[in-house]
This record gives structure tokens, C-alpha cells and sequence, in this order.
């Protein structure tokens, strides 16, 4: 090894984890691509390949050559079958990484692994076979990927070297596939053409696709930044389990569903509607300054209030819905179709509770995505419904809040998980009245509005990129107005909070990948290396000036390569950028100083 | 970080393990973690301290006693949980016992049936536990990739992998009818590297025969035996050399198979796992007995 083993060690502690999914179907070279990233990524025991070479003389599929699926076909069965059915985890790190890849079966009937297998994944690797281009089932798989709120997608355009690596049929599954995805909401879409089999443009990039600009598979998914995904804006707080060792303590013990909580902050209980303030968050290695998701911890009040299981702690004036009855998308997961006014079980948070199916409102054919009347759902089928459940239950929508806004129901006579939903973000019309004492007013209101159609909303949309056209810069219409994207009125609108935070976060993203880019060309891991005020300091300045205007201080990005921190804030200070930068310049050329020595 | 509020990967294994263990004290009336005293029950443990501090653990450990055990994995187990004010159950098959049946006498595969996996079955029965906790990963073995965090067990302690209820997000589905139980593994998502790392960055104490050390061992079919007792049939013993080697991983002595090792910290460990690579379960010769032999046994109840 060239490092020092204790120096490998902590590293690999400070490594983020990955967690994503692939789906494509048995022919689509799947395992095979699975494989190749384990075999490549070295993470391979000896012994483990030892017993593939003799497994594959006796049922692999692949004659001669080594068979890099059979070392995810688990089950014995399914060995025999020659398909993989269920869904397989499997391991695998990188000098930046760890990822944990949920394998999920391509074929219809096993719908349900895949949404499984989605649901905690943080990207997607949708496959397909460059010969077949896009499927039915390329379409149902990225269906149910949007549908589970995966935000990064990652078309693999396998088996390239069965096309002679040709640009043209590349594109063109590119074309098509992007015009079926603009229905979905997938906000970052990447698209690869490779060869698992042959290693071409999985680990390296391939010798005989010149043409292809972009970056290997295994660089997107070590690079991918996913850590803003995840909802730091709303406090959501499900309590698990009330800690009481002695009369002392009494310690509420969860899992940070989203937001973020500090000590002293103000706290409502759900469903009591009491108030405190949050007095300590304890861990047993000591207390936190704030506590974010995913971590678990345990949260002492200032006050003695009645907390049980299943109750949930927000910040006041930041609230989830509160309600019975709600509207969600609902995979059916059992073998036994749906039977209406079954009183199931519904999971949610660490809520049980008694539910019913009122009604379905559509069932979504996963294939053309068109949706059709039902009245029950069968194993693998998609459908909108409404629920109504026994005990109020403190939710968000599924897209802005995948924690609170999913649930499972269970079969009271089996116990089988028999659905899985995902809450939609509109209030149902069907709401109790006596939920009212628990709603506030914005919610009421938009109780009273009337439901609307989700199919008509798709066609005006459609209509409206007719009439209007897409606009990526402001530009004046017809009438002189200044609009952007699909008619948006920039100066009587502009946009609202929420729009302005995702473009936000997108722009942080960009600034921080060009500026791993700019720094990997002296060492791949020298951005992260840096210590957090300076990256802080970095991404504000590239963001503030952009590309070009940011690599002219090239005399500061050498002095940062350098690790010369005392240079960087001096060529910082001179720059012409800090004359013009005003109190904004004062605050980053404080953080900057905060790693030069003696200025602390 | 590139973001204050980005977590390591130990950080959010450690966050999700917890999530489970405290989800397992909160739904179910009578849960129990099985103690191996191997390096994946001890982080394990370590866990459920931190999920109910600074309470204790709201169930007892249960070790499966195949009366095999290395002699020092006892004197661990028993030091450890008097230490730490840890409530130990220890189960044995005293049927199996009383008639001698052990791996030189009987062979591999009935003593682990009747020593281990229906010592187990009896265990849980006669205590009526309806979770019990496990510390296997997914990343061991084959079968094991595809079983659930929370694993239904019918009435007989079987598992059905066709049959498996559906995991999503991080909801678990606690519900299970009387004398069905589930196995609960909090640590699936960790890799062996994973496990060494938190081991070392913890300071967790091990069983010392995981370190190297000069001992009396005895080849046997290519495995490295240790003379831990008198048992040993005599022939065997004979042929005892005394070698610098260490445990992989550790069970009942005749069918653990020693590596030749000079590595005597976790560091040192880490080094030769990543160097010299040779899958942990190679090392135990029970799932050697046929193919899929380790899904087979997790069929009838084994863990």
C-alpha cells in the first residue's frame, strides 16, 4: 500500500455513502454491469472469484469468460432460473465512496422490488440495451423512480460494442428517452453510453467511444453531491421511544426526519399542541450543538409534557399537515388483490394506526403512463387513492418530505406488508370536519379549493410548451412582458421561496463540482482536503463570479492548492474582486483568515 | 464535508442501526439480542448502549452455548457483561450434551444442527422471545444480500425467501402474530471493513483471539486448528505446531480455521484484509458442506 495503513483508516472514516439503485431488465447485462463495478472497484475477495470461476463452469450462462452475474444471483432457486428476483444489497467502495446498491428484477411482475429497492436509494441507473433502445420496461422503470422521488437519474446505454460503438443510436435513445422523461420530475439526468461487459466508459473512459465527452460511470457516482437532497428546512421530529433510567432524565429518543433542531429552540408536540423549548440534545457521546437528518438522538424539554410513541415534535410556526383523511400514491405489494373497507393497519412515522381505502381514483397503467378507472389494485399495480385512517396522522407531501409524507399498510390478518404510499401534496376534499381543530388556516383554504384533475393538468402543460415556448433567459414577449421558462412573468411574479431555493441549491451544486474539477487537475482529492472555510469561502466566490471571472485569481487558487493559506488571504485581499466585494468581501476574508496561523 | 450537515458513512450506519434497535425495544414485548461475543455482536452491543443511553439496555443478551466455544470467548462474554451490569442468558441443548455429540465425534453438520441451530430454536422457545437481534451483514454472504432488516419467522423459525414481506424506507413492519417472531439485523448495511473501522474508532473490546498470537494449532483438511482442551482427540494433538495466527472470525474451535497472521491491532488487521483479501466466512468450514449450504441452513432457523 502507499499509504500508511492509519492514514488509509481515516479516510475511509470520513467517506460518504451512496445509496442507489439499478434496474434494467435480465438481458440488459444488469448483473453484469453490478459485477464490474465490485470486480473493478477491487473490493473482490480472492476467494469469492475463486469460487465464481468454479460456479461458472457449472451453470454460468456466459461460455468460458468469467460471469459477473453470478456473483449476485443469491438464492438457489433463482440460480437455477437464471434470473434474479428479489432484491439483492451489495457493497462497494471507492478511494471517495461508499455505495450500497439495491439490485432490483427488470421483469413486470416484480414491480414491487423495484419500488422497494427505490426507496432508499439516492440515484438511479436506469439500463438499457443499445441494440432495443427504449422499452416499455425503460418507461415503467423510470416511472417508478420519479414516482419514488429519486432525484438523479443516470441513463446507461449498455452493450455499445454489440452496435460498433456508434455515436448515432446513442443519440438517438438519448432523444427519445428525454422527450418521455420531460413528464417526469427528475431534476438531474445524466446519460452514459457503455459496455459493462468490456469495461468501456464504467470505470475508464472507453478508447473506442472518442466522441463521448462525458465522464465514466464510476466518476458521476463518486461525484454526484446528494447531501442537499435531503430536508433540512422542516423540523420533523417522530418520537420512537420515551428514555426514562431514573427521575432525573427523561429523554425523548428519534430520528431527525428533517430540519434541523438546537438547543432553546421553541417546540409544539403533535398531536397535544403543548409548547416547550428544547433543553439538551443528548447522545451518549455527549450533547450536540444541533442535531440534522439522519441522526438519532434523544431530546430533553424544559418543561415536564406528556410525550408518548408516535407523537411528533416541529417548531411552531413551521407545521405538517394534520389530518385523516389524505390523498397518496399507492403500490399494491400483496399477493391478495385489494378488498375495499378491509380496516388495515397504516404505518407511518412511528404512528400505527387503522385505515381505510375510501376510494381509487385512478389506476396508472406503468407502461403508457395512462390512467384508467379501478376498483381495486392488484400485486405490482400504481394507483391514486384516498385513506382515511382512525388517529390523526402529522404529515408533508411525499416530494417535499419522503420521511413524513410515506407510509406502509399491513393485512390484519396476515400482517403482510400489503401497500406502500407516498402522500400527495393536496389536501383531500373528503376531510373530517372534526379534523378542523387541528388544521390552521392555510391548510383549511386550500381544503375548500376543489380537486383537480392530475391528467388535465398534464395536457395544459403540454399546451402551455405549445403556446408559450420554453424560455431558458428572460426575454420579452409580444405584449413587452419579461418572462422566463414557460411564461413566467419575471417582473410581476418573479419567483417565489421555494423556487429560488431549489435554484440555489442547483447553483451550489454546479460551483462546487467545477471547483473539484479545477482543483482535481493538481490531486483528485484536494478540494475535500481543504478545510471547511476555505471550501465555504471558495463556493461563494465561484458562485458570486462565475467560471471565468473566479479562475482569473489564479494567484489565490495556486496559494490554496499550495495550502498556503496565508498567501490566499493576501492575493484575496488585493484582488480587484475584494475592492468592489464590500461587507460580503470582509465576512469571506475573515473565514479565509480563520486557517492562517496566529490570525486565531 | 463539504456541507456541515453531511455525515460520514460509520455516522449514518450508526444513526440507522440505532433507528432499528430502538425501534425493536418500542413494538415489541419481548425482544433479545443474540451474543456471539464475535466482533459483529460487540458492535452490535455497543449500539444498543448508545440507542438507551444513558439508560440500559431494555433486554437481555442470549448466547447460544455449543459447549464448543474457544475456552477464552467464555471468560470474554462472562467479564464483559458483569462489566458493563449487562443482563446474560446462556442456552445450551442439554439433550445434545448429555449425549456427547460434539465435531470431532459426530461431524460438522450434525453438531452445528443439533449444538447450534436447534439449541437456538429451543432457546427462543423456552424464553417466548418474539424479536431476537443478530449481528449478520449483508455483505457476508450470498444469501444473506437479499434477506430483510426485519426478518419474519413463522411458528417452526423458519424464513421464507420467496415469501419475504416488503422493506421500504425505514418503516419496518413489527406486526406478527402470536409465537411468529422476527430477526432483527441492525447491522445488514455494514461491511466487515465497516465493522473493523467502528471497532477501532470506538475502542471497542474484542475477544483477544482475534488478535495474532503464538499458539498450538493442528492442520486439518487445510484448516489451522487450535488445541483449545483436552478433547482434541489425541492423534490430533500429537501433531500439535505452535504458529503466530489469529481468528478471522470466531465459533466453536474444531471448526474455526485459523490464519497465519502476525497482525496484532485492528490497524494491522485492516492491512492484511485489504493486502492479502480472503473472504471472512472462508474461514468457518460449516458453509463449505454444499452449495447454498448457508441459505439452507438459514431455511431451518439458523441464523
Amino acid at each position: 500500500m502507499d499509504i500508511d495503513i492509519n492514514e488509509f483508516l481515516n479516510r475511509d472514516e470520513q467517506k460518504d455513502l451512496l445509496r442507489l439503485l439499478t434496474a434494467g431488465s435480465v438481458d440488459d447485462g444488469k448483473s453484469t454491469l453490478i459485477g464490474r463495478l465490485l470486480y473493478d472497484s477491487k473490493l473482490l475477495y480472492e476467494d469469492q472469484l475463486a469460487a465464481l470461476k468454479r460456479d461458472s463452469r457449472r451453470v454460468g450462462s456466459v461460455g468460458g469468460e468469467i460471469d459477473y452475474a453470478l456473483l449476485l444471483d443469491g438464492l438457489q432457486a433463482e440460480r437455477e432460473q437464471g434470473i434474479t428476483i428479489d432484491v439483492a444489497y451489495r457493497y462497494f467502495a471507492t478511494s471517495k465512496r461508499k455505495f450500497i446498491i439495491a439490485d432490483t428484477p427488470g421483469h413486470e411482475q416484480y414491480t414491487r422490488n423495484m419500488v422497494t429497492g427505490a426507496s432508499t436509494a439516492n440515484l438511479a441507473i436506469v439500463l438499457v440495451d443499445a441494440r432495443n433502445g427504449v422499452i416499455d420496461q425503460t418507461r415503467r422503470h423510470t416511472f417508478i423512480i420519479s414516482l419514488l422521488g429519486i432525484k438523479h437519474v443516470i441513463l446507461a446505454v449498455n452493450k455499445m460494442d454489440l452496435v460498433d460503438y456508434r455515436e448515432s443510436i446513442f443519440n438517438n435513445i438519448c432523444h427519445e428517452y428525454r422527450s418521455f422523461i420531460t413528464r417526469l420530475k427528475i431534476p438531474d439526468l445524466h446519460f452514459i453510453p457503455l459496455s459493462a461487459l468490456k469495461g468501456d466508459n464504467v470505470v475508464e473512459k472507453s478508447e473506442s467511444m472518442q466522441w463521448y465527452t462525458g465522464q465514466p460511470l464510476l466518476e458521476i457516482l463518486e461525484n454526484v453531491y446528494v447531501t442537499s437532497d435531503r430536508n433540512f428546512i422542516d423540523f420533523r421530529y417522530p418520537v420512537q421511544y420515551v428514555l426514562r433510567p431514573d427521575a432525573d432524565f427523561r429523554g425523548f429518543a428519534g430520528t431527525i426526519a428533517s430540519g434541523v433542531v438546537r438547543p432553546g429552540d421553541d417546540i409544539l408536540v403533535l398531536p397535544s399542541r403543548k409548547k416547550s423549548k428544547v433543553k439538551n440534545i443528548t447522545t451518549s457521546d455527549g450533547n450536540l450543538k444541533e442535531a440534522f437528518p439522519p441522526l438519532s438522538v434523544a431530546l430533553t424539554l424544559e418543561d415536564e409534557i406528556d410525550i408518548s410513541r408516535g407523537d411528533m415534535l416541529v417548531h411552531p410556526d413551521n407545521m405538517p399537515r394534520t389530518a385523516r383523511s389524505f390523498e397518496a400514491m399507492l403500490v399494491w405489494m400483496d399477493e391478495k388483490p385489494m378488498a375495499k373497507n378491509t380496516a388495515f393497519f397504516l404505518k407511518h412515522t412511528t404512528r400505527t394506526t387503522r385505515a381505510s381505502i375510501d376510494q381509487i381514483r385512478y389506476r396508472t397503467d406503468v407502461n403508457s403512463l395512462r390512467k384508467h378507472e379501478a376498483s381495486s389494485l392488484a400485486l405490482n399495480e400504481i394507483g391514486r387513492v384516498t385513506i382515511t385512517t382512525s388517529q390523526p396522522l402529522f404529515f408533508d407531501p411525499y416530494m417535499k418530505n419522503h420521511t413524513t409524507g410515506s407510509f406502509i399498510m399491513i393485512d390484519p390478518i396476515t400482517n403482510f406488508t400489503a401497500a406502500v404510499g407516498m402522500i400527495i401534496d393536496r389536501p383531500s376534499i373528503n376531510d373530517q370536519p372534526n379534523d378542523e381543530i387541528f388544521t390552521d388556516r392555510a391548510t383549511k383554504k386550500e381544503h375548500q379549493e376543489h380537486a383537480q384533475d392530475a391528467t388535465l393538468k398534464n395536457i395544459v402543460a403540454q399546451q402551455l410548451l405549445a403556446h408559450e415556448g420554453l424560455k431558458l433567459k428572460p426575454c420579452r414577449g409580444e405584449d413587452g412582458k419579461l418572462t422566463i421558462g414557460v411564461g413566467r412573468r419575471l417582473e410581476e411574479r418573479g419567483i417565489s421561496e421555494d423556487e429560488a431555493l431549489f435554484l440555489l441549491n442547483n447553483d451550489i451544486s454546479a460551483s462546487l463540482a467545477d471547483l473539484k474539477k479545477l482543483f482535481a487537475a493538481t490531486d483528485s482529492d484536494l478540494f475535500a482536503s481543504l478545510p471547511e472555510t476555505v471550501q465555504r469561502v471558495l463556493i461563494e466566490m465561484r458562485f458570486f463570479l462565475g467560471s471565468d471571472a473566479f479562475r482569473n485569481h489564479s494567484r489565490m487558487i495556486r496559494a490554496v492548492q499550495d495550502k498556503d493559506f496565508a498567501l490566499a488571504t493576501r492575493e484575496m485581499e488585493q484582488s480587484s474582486w475584494f475592492a468592489k466585494a464590500g461587507e460580503r468581501g470582509r465576512k469571506l476574508l475573515a473565514l479565509m483568515k480563520e486557517n492562517v496561523r496566529g490570525e486565531r | 464535508m463539504q456541507n456541515r450537515y453531511a455525515l460520514s458513512h460509520l455516522a449514518e450506519l450508526e444513526a440507522e442501526s440505532i433507528a432499528i434497535i430502538r425501534e425493536v425495544a418500542a413494538e415489541f414485548a419481548n425482544p433479545v439480542m443474540l451474543y456471539s461475543i464475535g466482533k459483529d455482536s460487540s458492535v452490535l452491543v455497543r449500539l444498543a448502549q448508545k440507542a438507551f443511553a444513558p439508560g440500559k439496555l431494555p433486554f437481555p443478551l442470549l448466547h447460544i452455548d455449543s459447549k464448543w466455544k474457544f475456552r477464552e470467548m467464555i471468560s470474554f462474554r462472562d467479564t464483559f457483561c458483569r462489566e458493563h451490569g449487562i443482563e446474560l442468558l446462556v442456552h445450551f441443548n442439554q439433550e445434545g450434551y448429555n449425549q456427547g455429540i460434539g465435531p470431532f465425534s459426530h461431524g460438522s453438520k450434525v453438531h452445528t444442527d443439533v449444538m447450534k441451530t436447534q439449541a437456538l430454536l429451543s432457546g427462543l422457545d423456552k424464553y417466548g422471545f418474539d424479536a431476537a437481534f443478530g449481528g449478520a451483514r449483508r455483505d457476508e454472504e450470498k444469501s444473506r444480500a437479499k434477506e430483510r432488516i426485519f426478518s419474519f419467522r413463522d411458528r417452526m423459525h423458519q424464513w421464507d425467501p420467496k415469501n419475504q414481506r416488503p422493506e421500504l424506507w425505514s418503516i419496518y413492519n413489527t406486526r406478527i402474530n402470536p409465537g411468529e417472531s422476527i430477526r432483527v439485523f441492525p447491522i445488514s448495511n455494514w461491511t466487515e471493513l465497516d465493522v473493523w473501522q467502528y471497532l477501532r474508532v470506538e475502542k471497542i473490546p474484542l475477544v483477544p483471539l482475534y488478535f495474532a498470537a503464538e499458539r498450538e494449532v493442528v492442520e486439518q483438511n487445510g484448516n489451522l486448528i487450535l488445541v483449545d482442551d483436552e478433547r482434541m482427540p489425541l492423534e490430533l494433538r500429537r501433531k500439535a505446531v505452535r504458529k503466530m495466527v489469529r481468528f478471522r472470525t470466531l465459533g466453536c474451535y474444531p471448526l474455526t480455521g485459523a490464519v497465519e497472521s502476525t497482525a496484532d491491532t485492528i490497524e494491522k488487521i485492516v492491512e492484511e484484509m485489504m493486502t492479502v483479501s480472503k473472504s471472512e466466512r472462508t474461514t468457518r468450514v460449516i458453509d463449505f458442506d454444499q452449495e447454498g449450504s448457508m441459505e439452507q441452513k438459514k431455511r431451518e432457523g439458523y441464523f
